[in-house]
């Protein structure tokens, strides 16, 4: 297979021409959708008898817990319907899962990582995917977004402690942000060729005596809340490269463009809500500048064919789709580790080495690019208050985070906020390779090996939930320590991010002054930019030099 | 005591907003998409499912379908598909996930060329990348043009039929215009065994 630049062009020309049409609509009513103070008919039942108090806000202590324990009560529920799969309906007569397996897919859909640790074919019935998983793929997403909203009130209010409610916005993301977006979607993926029934159907060909079992279910609604809620979780093993969640090169790019469009979107509601257009500009365009670099990398990457056997087969091939085609797959392996999405519509396993390279890079910027649906944002802006405390350094001024300082307890959450994945991935990732029980779950060899494992605990701390899919994590050692990597590459930094909102929205504004770095324009923009590539890039150099550096250098 | 009362009681909001939720998001969103799935798209929405000449169904549009024995061996009689890590079976579906430099993959693909250029007659650096390599899914019913091209020499022969009208089947599945701008001319083997069988039974 030959790498299409044309195609490349063309499809990412398309992605740009769409989301730069749709950024706004999109953001001015998610502004409207968390701003509202009114709440419809049917979420008023819900509020009733769910037991919210939807007049009341929260702290951001009470926020966090809310999203603590829903989360917790999440994985919990998950985890036990699992476990009696067998004598639940609609479990395709498969049994009740493995307890180390149940744990981590708990833990992974509530985390918006999505890891598979299981063969979905083999492991979960309709049930499972369709009532707890795909839900997950929603309320996951919900949760990113909503926490971004409550940092961007604590950024905006004034001596308060009041941040919202949660379940109030959780409601509203899911219902009126993700659910009318996700069925026009599934509609659409029906229509392109994703496959929406309930039932398998065998067909034999009487001329060639081929007998097959042709699966069915609910695939076209999981997979477009899977890509627009950034989550990643395939209805089948093969993800993306299904033919039956991604019958050819359109719904591919469709796809792509659910990945993006949220997280795209999010910075003109932040600026909007802010009430400064320019502070939303200036984040989207240090997003869009790492996206378009990065997929141009990726598709550099992917058309150099490096690789002893890419060069024995004469040319890409391996784990590739042939309907979708390398330009197709570049674009999406890029997109999907640039956020924390995590599908794949190419084996990433079988890349070449650089291309491999560069998603674990794109996970390791700490997924801001545009990131996952709310998390995304929410990194961002951390990374933003990095910068402006790195640049008051620089004019010798107290650093001013659009009207509130950014004092010492500020800059320790900020600082505390970007270690914490590094730490996991890096801490992990060291004892996992001195534990003969996990590497002998990586069958690969050489520096590949270490790149197997590389990917896995980046991808899990990062909440991505891609693969490089030789490596086994459904014994006890790597499922757990997956887990551990998952939850707390999740949670820890949306308590530091909370904590934050809540610190800031204490604070009174204090008016610009002259000493005053401003937070958009070019150069704000360019320091972000650099802060975000060096501070959370740097960290993982020694590793990525280990893995697939020493794999793509080496002959 | 005021906490643990008040952990309490979120814990149970929490676990009544998730139940309601899964209402709306597990059962009725995606019966809602299957109704209009089954009004707008149903060939679609179950699966791409293709009839023969008698009206039964004989394999999906989507899916691989491999005239494959037990071992694996492909028919010589028909078009071959990629090699696939699953048997091209789709009651699952999986990468080989080999890295790029594994020396299995390497052997693999040493080994299919040297199968394929024997099979067909051609020279081994005759034989395009596709053909030698599987695919994401392991289900991807498509081959390049020029795999396909490969093929048809062997394919005639077998059913007794003329290359170029062979050769004419093979033009008619492949993919041409935006799709295959946007991805690369393929052609569906399992689309194409049907034509060559419909061909053959009515030459």
């Amino acid at each position: 297979m030959v790498f299409s630049t044309a195609s490349f062009i063309t499809q990412v020309a398309v992605l740009v021409l769409v989301l730069v049409l749709l950024h706004k609509p999109l953001g001015v009513y998610m502004a409207r959708v968390f701003s509202g103070t009114k709440h419809s008919k049917p979420e008023k039942v819900l509020y009733r008898l769910a037991g919210v108090d939807a007049g009341t806000e929260q702290s951001w202590s009470v926020y966090l817990r809310s999203v603590l324990l829903f989360s917790l009560i999440s994985i919990l529920v998950i985890f036990a319907l699992q476990r009696l799969q067998d004598v639940l309906p609609g479990s395709n007569s498969l049994p009740g899962v493995d307890p180390w397996v149940a744990m981590n897919t708990a833990i992974s859909f509530v985390t918006n990582t999505n890891w598979q640790t299981y063969v979905p074919e083999a492991t979960v019935g309709i049930f499972v995917q369709m009532c707890l998983l795909a839900v997950q793929n929603f309320l996951s997403a919900a949760v990113g977004i909503v926490v971004v909203v409550a940092l961007i009130r604590g950024i905006v209010r004034t001596t308060t402690d009041r941040l919202g409610n949660f379940w109030v916005d959780l409601a509203r993301a899911s219902f009126r942000i993700l659910l009318p977006i996700a069925t026009v979607a599934a509609i659409a993926l029906v229509i392109g060729g994703v496959v929406q029934n309930f039932w398998s159907t065998d067909v034999t060909n009487a001329a060639t005596g081929a007998a097959q079992t042709i699966p069915g279910g609910p695939v076209a609604s999981q997979e477009a809340i899977k890509v627009l809620g950034t989550n990643g979780g395939g209805y089948f093993n093969a993800n993306s490269a299904h033919p039956f969640e991604n019958p050819n090169v359109f719904t591919s790019l469709f796809q792509v463009f659910l990945i993006l469009l949220i997280p795209s979107a999010l910075p003109y509601m932040y600026g909007r809500m802010v009430g400064d257009q320019r502070q939303g500009y200036t984040v989207a365009a240090v997003m869009g500048a790492l996206w378009l670099t990065s997929t141009c990398l990726m598709a550099w990457a992917v058309s150099s064919a490096q690789g002893t056997s890419t060069a024995a087969a004469g040319g890409l091939g391996e784990g590739f789709e042939q309907r979708l085609g390398p330009a197709a797959s570049s674009i999406f392996a890029a997109s999907t580790t640039l956020t924390s999405t995590g599908a794949v519509n190419v084996a990433h396993d079988s890349l070449p080495p650089l291309a491999g390279g560069v998603a674990m890079l794109n996970m390791m910027l700490g997924e801001v690019a545009p990131g996952g649906t709310g998390s995304g944002l929410y990194g961002m802006l951390v990374l933003a208050i990095i910068a402006v405390f790195i640049a008051g350094l620089m004019v010798g001024r107290t650093p001013e985070f659009l009207g509130k300082k950014i004092t010492p307890r500020e800059m320790k959450i900020a600082a505390l906020y970007i270690l914490v994945t590094p730490t996991l991935v890096l801490v992990l990732a060291a004892v996992s390779a001195l534990l003969p029980e996990v590497m002998a779950n990586a069958p690969a060899s050489g520096p590949h090996q270490f790149s197997e494992l590389l990917y896995a605990f980046t991808s899990g701390a990062n909440n991505n939930g891609s693969a490089f899919g030789g490596i086994t994590s459904s014994g006890p050692y790597l499922s757990t320590l997956l887990g551990l990597a998952m939850l707390l590459g999740r949670f820890l930094p949306i308590a530091l991010v909370l904590a934050l909102a809540g610190s800031l929205a204490r604070q009174r504004k204090v008016p610009a002054s002259s000493g005053t770095v401003p937070t958009h324009g070019p150069l704000f923009g360019s320091l972000l930019l650099a802060v975000t590539v060096i501070l959370t890039a740097l960290s993982y150099f020694p590793a990525l030099a280990l893995g697939p550096l020493a794999e793509g250098l080496i002959k | 005591m005021n906490t643990i009362s008040g952990y309490l009681r979120q814990a149970g909001t929490a676990a009544r907003f998730l139940l309601l939720a899964t209402i709306v998001l597990g059962l009725l969103y995606p019966l809602a998409v299957f109704g209009a799935g089954q009004l707008v798209a149903p060939f679609q929405a179950n699966g791409s499912i293709v009839k023969d000449s008698a009206g039964q169904p004989a394999a999906s549009a989507l899916i691989v379908q491999a005239a494959a024995d037990s071992s694996g061996t492909q028919s010589p009689q028909w078009f071959h598909a990629r090699p696939s890590a699953v048997n091209w079976d789709p009651a699952s579906s999986s990468a080989s996930n080999l890295g790029p430099n594994d020396p299995k993959l390497l052997d693999a693909v040493n080994s299919n060329r040297a199968a394929i250029a024997a099979e067909e007659g051609a020279s081994p650096s005759d034989v395009p990348a596709d053909a030698l390599t599987a695919s994401g899914s392991g289900l991807d019913p498509h081959i390049s043009k020029a795999y396909a091209d490969l093929q048809v020499q062997r394919v005639a022969q077998a059913h007794g039929l003329e290359a170029t009208d062979v050769q004419t089947l093979v033009d008619q599945q492949t993919s041409s215009g935006l799709e295959a701008f946007l991805s690369q001319p393929s052609v569906n083997v399992t689309l194409l065994n049907l034509d060559v069988a419909r061909l053959a039974a009515n030459p």
